[in-house]
């Protein structure tokens, strides 16, 4: 797959508190976080100029963005609301099942880039170093964090992939 | 690393790897051939996250080779004067790591190689812009070059005057980057940045790099605190590098690609005519793209290239989502006149 303008919107219910949503998400991710970097502490290396560097990835169709410290010793993955991002180094966003491809290993940054379906700003270098650091995987992060959660995470990720068309 | 080795018949490929995972990638796609290079300035894609250590680099070429693939190692970029260490130790690892080739520009690098290892099969890389006969002679007689990778500024009858010439394998890009200026030769990362793709193997170095939108969706890209372009909302864009850049100028202050534009080469529909002229492998540019682009082009070249062996038209996918601004060129290859 490549990157598109043509991908499905995310429903997201507009009554829920997106406070509520981030303190929901809070395990989650901190579970996702902590297992990729047990699991890959190779790509840690790729991005270690930036480990204590604070990264927003904001999903254009959500309330909230993602904000990440890719710390080895001590890795950050939250949700924070949209209009409360944290100080960052550098800022990435695009529509969510955009970069869920990209996590997914499906899509090719440069090309959503071209595109103009990815904007980045802040620290470059910092952007490319933890892309780097991401694609060298073997499989997948989005298929990992699907794992994690038995047949109901793999079951989500299957919908979505199916929602941008990847299945 | 013996150098008496056959590489595969005409229609070779030689694809790009920036990471272990995308040569893992290129191999199961169908790559006959991996380039890869070290974590340092020895090779053109000196990007930050990117490239291989000692260590990934041999369990990558024993990988590779389990699975029949061959790997090189670029070792591309121009030592500044008196520092040669780095590029004698690059090639130290490499040959450690048992690659199957090197790819040299710089002719201190291409002695050192082959003195030291006078078994060690040596390629020429664009960025020597070797590009006639008795330039390639050149690095043929004197460093024992057993291939030449030509710069993009030739047409495919040209490509067929010079094989007959000279007494080793061509190799040319069918797909990717088509920044090619006057390649190895070009300056203008390093005037403005004071660091450039031949000395330190990065053109526009990402630290250098900013990028600015506007409320309006306009995207200003900045090198140095330089604009090198602006893009309107939902324009496809290039990369930051000078040579893609738009400007104005008195005689045209709307602005305009002075040197290149953003756009990417595709020779697919020309393999046929490559692998006639005697051009025995292709290359696919693009270790710093991912393993998506990875799988998705060398795959499609791999299906191209086994249906002219079979004597099919080749099928290739299309491939312009990938291409930078969306566009593709055959560039000079189909005629002098692509600018």
């Amino acid at each position: 797959m490549t990157a598109t303008k043509t991908l499905a919107p995310i429903p997201f219910p507009p009554l829920l508190p997106v406070g509520l949503v981030c303190t929901v998400l809070r395990p989650v991710l901190d579970r996702i976080v902590r297992r990729i970097a047990a699991r890959h502490p190779e790509i840690f290396a790729r991005v270690a100029p930036y480990e204590r560097s604070d990264f927003v990835i904001v999903p254009q169709e959500l309330p909230f963005a993602l904000h990440l410290r890719p710390d080895p010793e001590a890795p950050l993955l939250r949700a924070v609301p949209r209009n409360r991002l944290p100080p960052h180094e550098a800022r990435i966003e695009g529509r969510f099942l955009l970069l869920l491809s990209l996590v997914d290993g499906e899509s090719d940054g440069d090309a959503a880039f071209f595109s103009r379906d990815l904007t980045i700003s802040g620290n470059t270098e910092a952007v490319v170093s933890l892309r780097n650091a991401l694609d060298d995987m073997d499989g997948s992060v989005a298929q990992e964090a699907a794992d994690l959660f038995g047949p109901p995470g793999r079951a989500i990720l299957a919908a979505l992939r199916r929602r941008s068309g990847r299945q | 690393m013996t150098g008496a080795e056959d590489f595969s018949a005409a229609g070779e490929l030689v694809c790009p790897a920036g990471t272990p995972a995308a040569l893992r990638t290129a191999v199961e796609a169908g790559a006959d051939t991996v380039y890869c290079g070290l974590r340092n300035a020895t090779n053109a894609r000196n990007f930050p996250g990117l490239n291989f250590t000692p260590e990934e680099l041999q369990a990558s070429v024993a990988f590779a080779h389990a699975r029949g693939a061959k790997v090189l190692l670029a070792v591309n970029t121009y030592p500044p004067a008196g520092q040669l260490a780095l590029w004698h130790e690059a090639a130290a690892i490499g040959m450690r790591a048992g690659v199957d080739a090197f790819i040299v520009a710089d002719m201190g690098v291409a002695r050192h190689i082959a003195e030291t290892w006078p078994r060690a099969r040596l390629h020429l890389s664009v960025q020597a812009a070797a590009s006639s006969p008795e330039a390639i002679r050149y690095y043929c007689t004197h460093f024992g070059v057993r291939r030449v990778v030509l710069p993009r500024i030739l047409t495919i009858p040209e490509i067929r005057a010079i094989r007959r010439e000279i007494p080793c394998e061509i190799e040319t890009f069918v797909f990717g980057n088509h920044g090619l200026m006057v390649e190895g030769r070009c300056s203008l990362t390093n005037w403005l940045t004071g660091q450039s793709t031949n000395l330190d193997g990065v053109c526009s170095p990402a630290a250098e790099v900013t990028f600015e939108r506007a409320d309006d969706g306009t995207m200003r890209s900045c090198l140095s605190g330089f604009t090198i372009d602006r893009f309107a909302a939902g324009e496809t864009a290039g990369y930051p590098t000078i040579c893609k850049g738009r400007y104005a100028a008195p005689h045209r202050p709307e602005g305009y690609y002075a040197f290149e534009e953003p756009v990417s080469l595709n020779l697919g529909r020309l393999l046929p005519e490559l692998m006639a002229a005697g051009v025995h492998a292709f290359k696919i540019e693009g270790r710093q793209r991912s393993k998506s682009y990875v799988r998705q082009v060398v795959g499609a070249f791999r299906r191209a290239v086994d249906s002219i062996r079979s004597g099919h038209d080749p099928d290739l996918a299309d491939l312009v989502a990938l291409t930078e601004g969306q566009k593709e060129t055959q560039g000079a290859f189909q005629t002098k006149k692509w600018r």
